[in-house]
């Protein structure tokens, strides 16, 4: 008799749980109301979810817990820090920013989850700077179809620059081909003739970068390649079969951490190639802090690329001070200087908003081109191109030193071509419209 | 052939240091009769401190005593304070407590040190040296030979010709019997317990400093590997356990170096699929079956 | 319960059970805001998923720390049939449910083989098992990328609302109702599993082996088909949660996600299906209600940081020591359901597991009549 009644017990516990949870829920869930454009008739016409008199709340999806957090949970509490100095300077028409970070430990489940938390709970105006290719792709869809500006996602993919597809998601980091065809590039211009060859993240991280090789190289101009994936951790394999192809050149589709272990396994196996790696794997401070005491010698002549201000620029100095004063005096790396980059940013196209900012006028003050950046060359933002950086500048380590060499290379309509860099000047101490 | 020779190197390397981690789990299957899931946790908060200690002391050698001890200190804790009050009846309900201690030690480690990888220094070199222009092994990876060796000599000292490792193996194999000679099962348990903490806290010492860093995540694969040790070389056996563990460092080494990084947790699989399909019992344990 | 209709018994009765409990569910939906109801369509979900496991662990006695893994199949199953359908032209209820079949058979082979390969190993060997099985997979969708692509998974067509309720309900509303349907008829169905023969045969096996083969039980069939039936209902449940998210990625199936699915299992009480609606409830609210907590007090920016995320992993982790040490019977037995776990037993605390188990609890159950032996 137990066993019989058993299932219905356990189905009845069922039965109540949902009806109590339902009302428990029903009862906690704080929707957010949706800012209607009916309510008031003299606010400006548009969505304006998010943006009150005094605030804008904007969100964004980052890894700060799990594997992937090492290189990048320090971004947003650098973007958090300028977003505080921003608003000790009267924020942006007289509007504090609120950031909401969210952990998704690099899965793209998890982004899922927090990036409807943010839109359909606490009613963000915006997400800017959601980071991770596999993450951010999972939530591309929802963002665009529920008309949540995207902006400025913190990855190189090319997929954040399709207009048509996706006309609410912008990209900021310079993707990985054009990152790849300008170091091949200047491989080219200033070592030609020698081997060139790649070690890359067996992902699209890895396969654009190959492709932007074969762009500025041909399809037969690299040597070797070497894939590694993120969750094994020993490289010795690979970096003996690129010394036994006899690589001059090694080109790195790598985070911090593989370069550092790249690096570190070829010293030990006393070999030395020029390496040269995108901007995801190529920050100094980050590099030292792996490979210790020896890191001067081994990253001597280290290339790399980059589009952020970089050693003793003004806006660099100025980082640092905000860093200091507003981020409890945080280490200060590649991903400091990035992370506030993307702030100022996103400063510059709210200011360019209006008065009253809507959502639709974010997206028009983002594809009219006004924009600036602060970065090596202004960005590229426009009606068909959602992409902020199609030219990097190459940058070298000399003397525990990393800064941009001069050689800047552009990369459009499929082929790459020096250009002159045009860093955009400190103007009004780092405030946006001040 | 030259990189067939540096590849399986490599291999012989990390696989010494499997060899000590699943000897740790042969240990505690000879004293407890279960498999602890949670190995690599407790062997990954003994680290920690290690490193804690070194950065005090600035002495590699301090931090290592610290490790084994700590080792042993967590083994002690865990057997005491958790594992035995754990149901007995089945072995399901002690691998559900050990993985609900990985959760609980992977995430306060994560939450009082953070995440980020923190780099440990090698007491030796870790180039290799060379033999005919062929990188073999380096100094370090010498050293971790030599000690896998000489713990599992010393280990098989204690068990065959010490009086107390007659009786922690009479507990695990007739708790019973040994009750009624007069053996205390009970300090025997934990006994079996603390060593086995101690020794794979030495094997995760060992494998830190040649990977990136230490993070809550370091030893998730290497419990893996190490399971798989245990698996192909027979739970009961030590010198399966040595001898395994070279064969699984060398089929890793030999699968990322030519198919790619990607396939090894693959060829993991594969291994261990074979070996319970073909060879159940391990390759070289005594008994027929596996029977628990 | 036996209040209501007390005429009813047996499947009927189940059916019907089923039933108001599902039409209970979807008239929840109304009260809910649109994220609410994406939770609980995943909820959903993942109730298919622990249900199973809980079947498995529960019943059969076989542990498996590999259904991340077979949901993941259940998830690319439905994404690449959906896909395919999508290319070929096909669209609405029709795709959605031979898409859903495709993954629910996609888990069960995978669950098939992996019963195989399991049926002649116990415990902790078939645990280890299914541990370096759900490691693998990301391997898996790395090595044949031009399939699975790798990392950043697939992306499926978005299944809008159709046009008859347009007019009436949500988008997550209406994904919340599909959620709640698949997992009605599948969780009815592992209810009618565990109440029918084939439960009985799987305690049989669980409790002793030898003495169920001199039964005529048929050991190594029951134990494949216990892993089968787990891992289809665990596929039906991910390619829910594709459906639910339109996208499928070897991140959101990771050993973690599978032990979380085991503490569900073993929170709500091993065995138990109400059990393991308990424990889909908790895992999808439990870090929420953490983070709520976390972020009232104020905590400086770097420890709030190291909080989220290790939080609730740490309150899961004890959760499920303290559940299997004081309460083994899980949350379901606090309802006055069985208080001790499936496999308790009267005698020492004696670490020798080579013998076989003495049987479940000393309440007088059915197994006693089939059992020829007394204990």
């Amino acid at each position: 008799m137990s066993h019989q009644s058993s299932a219905s017990r356990s189905a009845r516990r069922f039965g109540v749980l949902l009806a109590a949870t339902a009302l428990v829920l029903t009862a906690c869930s704080t929707p957010s109301a949706p800012a209607d454009e009916d309510d008031d008739p003299a606010a400006a016409v548009g969505d304006s979810t998010g943006v009150t008199d005094t605030t804008v709340t904007i969100g964004t999806h980052t890894p700060l817990t799990g594997p992937a957090a090492a290189g990048y949970s320090s971004i947003s509490a650098a973007a958090t820090a300028y977003f505080a100095y921003l608003n000790a300077q009267g924020g942006v028409h007289g509007r504090e920013i609120e950031y909401i970070v969210k952990d998704d430990g690099y899965n793209p489940a998890n982004t899922q989850t927090v990036v409807r938390e943010l839109v359909q709970q606490d009613g963000v105006f915006a997400i800017v700077n959601g980071l991770g290719t596999a993450p951010h792709q999972a939530v591309l869809d929802f963002l665009n179809q529920n008309k949540v500006p995207d902006l400025f996602v913190a990855s190189g993919s090319t997929a954040w620059n399709q207009p048509d597809t996706y006309p609410y998601t912008f990209g900021f980091n310079a993707d990985y081909v054009v990152e790849a065809a300008a170091l091949a590039q200047y491989a080219n211009d200033e070592l030609p003739g020698k081997s060139v060859c790649m070690l890359g993240q067996d992902d699209d991280f890895g396969d654009d970068f190959l492709a932007g090789l074969e762009l500025a190289l041909g399809a037969d101009g690299v040597t070797a390649v070497e894939r590694y994936s993120v969750s094994n951790q020993d490289v010795t394999a690979q970096i003996g079969a690129l010394q036994a192809a006899g690589c001059e050149v090694v080109t790195l589709a790598t985070i911090n951490g593989f370069t550092a272990l790249a690096i570190g396994t070829a010293a030990q196996l006393g070999w030395f190639p020029q390496w040269m790696a995108s901007s995801s794997g190529a920050d100094y401070p980050t590099l030292a802090g792996y490979l210790g005491e020896a890191a001067p010698q081994l990253l001597q002549g280290f290339v790399g690329t980059n589009y952020s201000p970089m050693a003793d620029d003004d806006w660099v100095s100025l980082f640092r001070e905000i860093n200091d004063e507003y981020n409890d005096g945080a280490a200060f790396d590649g991903n400091t200087i990035y992370g506030m980059s993307v702030a100022y940013t996103f400063g510059q196209a709210l200011e360019a908003a209006g008065e009253n900012p809507t959502r639709e006028s974010l997206l028009e003050a983002v594809t009219s081109g006004a924009l600036t950046g602060n970065g090596i060359v202004p960005v590229a933002f426009g009606a068909d191109s959602h992409a902020a950086y199609l030219t990097v500048g190459i940058t070298r380590v000399d003397a525990g030193v990393q800064d941009y060499v001069g050689s800047t290379y552009q990369v459009k309509d499929g082929a790459v071509t020096a250009v002159e860099p045009q860093p955009v000047a400190l103007t009004a101490e780092g405030v946006p419209g001040a | 052939m030259d990189r067939l020779l540096f590849l399986f190197a490599t291999g012989l390397a990390r696989g010494a240091v499997f060899a000590l981690f699943a000897l740790s789990l042969v240990l505690i299957w000879r004293a407890a009769r279960i498999i602890n899931f949670a190995q690599g946790a407790m062997a990954l908060v003994a680290t920690y401190l290690a490193f804690a200690v070194t950065g005090l002391t600035g002495s590699y050698a301090a931090g290592l005593a610290a490790g084994i001890l700590g080792g042993a200190a967590i083994g002690w804790a865990i057997e005491r304070g958790v594992m035995r009050h754990a149901p007995h009846s089945t072995p399901l309900a002690g691998v559900i407590v050990a993985i609900g201690l990985v959760m609980v030690l992977q995430s306060l480690l994560g939450i009082v040190f953070g995440p980020q990888y923190r780099p440990m220094a090698a007491p030796f070199d870790e180039t290799p040296i060379f033999l005919g222009g062929v990188p073999v092994l380096s100094p370090y990876d010498l050293f971790i030979l030599v000690v896998a060796l000489g713990v599992m000599g010393l280990l098989a000292v204690l068990f065959t010709r010490t009086s107390l490792g007659l009786q922690l193996r009479a507990s695990a194999f007739a708790p019973e019997v040994s009750r009624m000679l007069g053996v205390r099962v009970d300090r025997m348990v934990t006994i079996g317990w603390m060593l086995s903490a101690a020794v794979a806290a030495l094997a995760a010492l060992l494998l830190i400093p040649t990977e990136l860093g230490l993070n809550p995540h370091s030893t998730d694969m290497l419990f893996v590997y190490a399971f798989t040790v245990a698996v192909v070389g027979g739970l009961d056996s030590p010198v399966g356990a040595l001898v395994g563990g070279l064969t699984v460092g060398v089929v890793i080494s030999l699968v990322t170096g030519y198919l790619g990084s990607t396939v090894a947790p693959i060829g993991v699989l594969v291994l261990l699929v074979v070996v319970l399909l073909v060879r159940p019992g391990g390759v070289f344990s005594m008994r027929e079956a596996r029977t628990a | 319960m036996t209040r209501l209709f007390p005429r009813l018994a047996g499947t009927p009765r189940v059916l019907v059970v089923a039933g108001i409990l599902t039409l209970l569910a979807i008239g929840g939906t109304f009260l809910l805001d649109p994220y609410r109801n994406f939770q609980l369509a995943t909820a959903a979900a993942y109730f298919c998923a622990i249900g199973g496991l809980t079947l498995l662990v529960g019943l059969s006695g076989q542990l498996s720390l590999g259904h991340a893994a077979l949901m993941a199949a259940g998830g690319y199953g439905y994404a690449l049939t959906s896909i395919a359908l999508t290319g070929a032209g096909l669209a609405g209820a029709g795709r959605f449910v031979i898409a859903l079949v495709a993954g629910v058979v996609a888990a069960s082979v995978l669950g098939l083989l992996l019963g195989l390969a399991g049926a002649r190993l116990r415990g902790p060997y078939l645990a280890g098992l299914t541990l370096a099985f759900v490691i693998a997979l990301p391997a898996v969708t790395s090595v044949f990328s031009g399939v699975f692509r790798g990392d950043q998974g697939l992306q499926t067509a978005y299944e809008p609302v159709p046009e008859l309720l347009n007019r009436l309900i949500a988008l997550e509303q209406w994904q919340a109702w599909v959620a709640i349907g698949v997992t009605s008829v599948v969780t009815t169905a592992l209810a009618l599993v565990r109440r029918g023969a084939g439960g009985l045969r799987m305690r049989a096996v669980r409790d002793d082996e030898t003495a169920a083969r001199l039964n005529g039980v048929a050991v190594r069939r029951v134990k494949v088909t216990a892993f089968t039936v787990s891992a289809a209902a665990a596929g039906a449940g991910g390619a829910v949660l594709c459906f639910v998210t339109q996208s499928v990625s070897p991140g959101g199936y990771t050993l973690a996600f599978s032990l979380l699915l085991l503490v569900g299992a073993v929170v709500g009480g091993l065995g138990s299906l109400g059990g393991a609606a308990i424990g889909a409830a908790v895992i999808v609210l439990l870090p929420w209600v953490l983070s709520l907590l976390a972020g009232s007090l104020d905590l400086p920016a770097e420890l709030a940081q190291r909080l989220s995320g290790n939080l609730s992993v740490l309150v899961f982790g004890l959760l499920l020591i303290v559940v299997m040490l004081v309460r083994p019977g899980g949350l379901a037995g606090a309802f006055g359901g069985r208080r001790r776990g499936p496999w308790v037993r009267r005698s020492s605390t004696s670490p020798e597991p080579a013998e076989a188990p003495a049987p479940a609890s000393p309440s007088p159950s059915p197994q006693k009549q089939f059992l020829a032996q007394e204990r």
